[in-house]
């Protein structure tokens, strides 16, 4: 249900002319609920950014995430892929 | 990836009917300044409150749709899981809640310059809202109004 929340919730702050980048461990929600702005995670339930401790392995998602903020249409990519 | 093949099988059955909600229209707010010169927040849904603030309720029906305010310059560290889900492994998380309510991150993308700026509060949820209509109605718009009243040019938000 966390990939469901973070989408309604991005949805409403975009309405308020805020961009945003949600990022999903559940692709399939993520088609289905359709946030403008979404990065895939390759990682289990409960590790959103990989691995505990970790500070350039989760600075390296963050910066993934944001850079989705140059697309110029609603995007759903899978981290390490690029485009 | 994680798959909905891996949730509890009981979590599975109740998701094969689940209604996922569509947005529709897809709204689209397009940055106004480059990453290096913008302000952050940060949206998680993983359940986390400081110390002295309420836990979320896993009692309420449909979801608890409440959040917490968690400033800026928190110990991240010091973040409690109050996340009831069994559809998760809490270890990672509670070893370092910056997993998913990754503030000490941003501050560090801040003082590389990468980003602009991190904004002086943050917003915690917990994601296990099955019937999102208060949350909808209430709770995101409260929570995107104090973001816009912030200047906030950028949210990222991370489930659990």
């Amino acid at each position: 249900m966390c990939n469901q929340t973070v989408g309604l919730i991005a949805a409403e702050i975009e309405r308020h002319g805020i961009p945003t980048v949600c990022l999903t461990l559940l692709r399939e929600v993520a088609e289905k609920v359709r946030p403008p702005r979404t990065l895939s995670v390759p990682y289990p339930h409960g590790y959103p950014l990989g691995t505990p401790h970790d500070a350039v392995g989760q600075r390296k998602v963050i910066q993934a995430a944001l850079a989705l903020l140059e697309a110029e249409r609603p995007v759903l990519r899978d981290y390490g892929i690029e485009e | 990836m994680a798959h909905l093949s891996e949730l509890p099988f009981t979590t599975r059955l109740f998701l094969k009917a689940y209604q996922w909600r569509r947005i529709d229209p897809v709204p689209w707010a397009a940055p106004r300044k480059p990453l290096a010169e913008s302000r952050l927040a940060l949206v998680s849904t993983a359940g986390l409150v400081l110390p002295g603030q309420e836990p979320f309720d896993d009692g309420v029906k449909g979801g608890d749709w409440s959040y917490r305010e968690v400033p800026a310059d928190a110990d991240v560290s010091t973040l409690i899981d109050t996340h009831r889900s069994e559809s998760f492994d809490h270890a990672g998380v509670r070893s370092d809640p910056n997993l998913a309510f990754p503030i000490d991150r941003l501050r560090e993308l801040a003082e590389e310059g990468a980003i602009g700026s991190v904004n002086h509060r943050h917003f915690s949820f917990m994601g296990s809202i099955t019937a999102p209509g208060r949350l909808m109605a209430d709770t995101a718009p409260a929570v995107a109004a104090a973001l816009a009243a912030d200047a906030v040019d950028a949210v990222l938000l991370v489930p659990i």
